[in-house]
């Protein structure tokens, strides 16, 4: 990036601010409908120093994370035997269309009804969200692999193990990388609705918890905070696609984007 | 490996592909088959390699032989470097790693890639990545080397130069090949005999035995011999 788009990026930030600063200005607006920017940077000052901040931060990051990790596998292995087998595909199609319209995050409270309060269920309602743009793309990725690299392998005596380990895996993981990086901002969507729905910590807690006492700098204080671990998330998968697929340019494969919550 | 016979007949949804097909290939020998194309010249590869079943006829002797393939486009693994993508074959059949490696490394001197050992397909242009694919297919010592026009992509100058190469890596390494194109020229220059097959269903015209020195070079090109035979056989094929 060059020096003039980065002030570029510096002036929109600073025009943000005062935007924000100027609409409170014009419409008077109260502290508690719309705090000052300082007064939420300093709230945010004030709850990471207690340590606070930090502890709610973990129990979001902890069941995003485990919930992802889930999700990944409960989507790649299904979708291994659905990509292989037309059987198996021709069965399990109306399902999957079904899952794939009802909308995951509806049967938040359900889940939260099931298994409590506590961090397990909102790990269960992540990887049910993170799930399935997972299965769809490990679909698309191995049916995209190459027919004459099967003939190849069947040439080469492989068996099926080595034809994915060598071939099918690798050829997926330009879709899968675009799926898991759909699929980590809907972690955090699928976790912080879980907390508001049922929880005694966490940053959808903190939300919450914050709107109910009106303490609206605070509210401001934990959507800035999810939004930073959807960036730092964001940019960690960004960093291990370059280490794992560092032969991928970008463009070359065609890339399902599923972007559905 | 003396006589390979081939007979059969390919039946796809009522449509003959191949009717009564039979060659002797002998070993050691480079066979090229032109015909027109979608006239099934490489189902009948796909049939050699085992990838497709006759509906009749069969391969006859030996009964258990590898063949290397290099496909129409080079068919590598983006996802490995060149010297990985050749050492492929061996890792498969479970050789030992420093075994393979020796064997690769040999193999891609062969194609004359060592500059490019550790380079991705994508750093390489489209006559390198097809000398890594031949290299491949070289590098367990198959019985057969199939080969489906391989430079049906490539552009003239490229193409006559993989020629002159193919011709230097079959006389060092004694291999049959079999060697599908719909260019007449590029076969008459590489082979030993020219099968010309007709349009669908596909059968043999005529076989005719090649008069060219062993060793190929780009002057043959300009020779009235060659030129003769050229003639010959596309008289053949447009029949």
């Amino acid at each position: 990036m060059n020096k003039k788009i980065i002030s570029l990026q510096i002036f929109v930030f600073v025009g943000f601010i005062f935007l924000w600063k100027f609409v409170i200005f014009v419409f008077n607006f109260p502290e508690f409908i719309l705090p000052q920017p300082e007064t939420v940077f300093i709230q945010w000052y004030l709850l990471l120093k207690s340590g606070l901040l930090l502890k709610h931060t973990m129990v979001t990051l902890s069941e995003t994370l485990i919930g992802f990790t889930i999700g990944i596998f409960l989507g790649i292995v299904p979708g291994y035997f659905v990509a292989k087998s037309s059987k198996i595909d021709q069965t399990l199609s109306p399902y999957l269309v079904a899952l794939q319209t009802a909308p995951k995050i509806a049967l938040a409270p359900l889940i939260v009804m099931w298994f409590g309060f506590g961090i397990l269920s909102k790990i269960i309602i992540v990887a049910l969200i993170v799930f399935f743009p997972i299965l769809v793309n490990i679909i698309v990725g191995i049916r995209s692999v190459d027919k004459n690299l099967l003939d190849l392998m069947k040439i080469l005596n492989a068996s099926k193990l080595q034809v994915l380990r060598l071939v099918e895996l690798p050829a997926s993981m330009p879709v899968l990388f675009a799926a898991f990086k759909t699929g980590i901002t809907l972690a955090v969507i699928g976790a912080v609705v879980g907390e508001f729905i049922g929880a005694n910590e966490g940053l959808g807690y903190l939300t919450i918890y914050a709107a109910g006492l009106m303490d609206t700098p605070q509210v401001f204080v934990a959507i800035f905070q999810l939004t930073i671990i959807g960036i730092l998330l964001y940019l960690l998968i960004d960093y291990i696609e370059g280490k794992i697929i560092p032969w991928y340019r970008e463009g070359e494969v065609d890339v399902v984007k599923n972007a559905e919550y | 490996m003396q006589n390979i016979e081939l007979v059969y007949c390919s039946g796809k949804k009522q449509v003959k592909a191949l009717d009564n097909i039979s060659v002797d290939v002998e070993k050691g020998e480079f066979l090229s088959i032109v015909g027109p194309s979608g006239c099934g010249k490489t189902t009948i590869l796909k049939i050699i390699a085992r990838l497709i079943n006759p509906t009749k006829g069969k391969i006859i002797k030996p009964d258990d032989f590898e063949v290397g393939y290099v496909f129409q486009n080079s068919t590598l693994l983006k996802w490995r470097s060149i010297i990985d993508n050749i050492a492929l074959p061996l890792e498969i059949k479970g050789i030992e790693k420093q075994e393979a490696y020796s064997k690769a490394e040999e193999a891609m001197n062969i194609v004359e890639l060592e500059e490019f050992r550790d380079a991705y397909p994508k750093d390489l242009s489209g006559g390198m990545r097809h000398r890594a694919a031949i290299a491949r297919a070289l590098v367990y010592d198959p019985e057969i080397l199939l080969m489906d026009e391989p430079f049906g992509a490539l552009d003239e100058p490229t193409r006559l130069k993989l020629n002159v190469e193919i011709n230097r890596i079959w006389i060092k390494t004694h291999r049959t090949v079999i060697f599908v194109t719909h260019n007449v020229g590029e076969a008459v220059f590489l082979s030993n005999r020219v099968a010309v097959l007709s349009k669908r269903p596909a059968h043999i015209k005529k076989i005719i035995k090649i008069d060219l020195p062993k060793q190929r070079t780009l002057e043959i090109l300009d020779s009235e011999k060659y030129i003769k035979q050229v003639l010959k056989i596309r008289k053949i094929f447009s029949q």
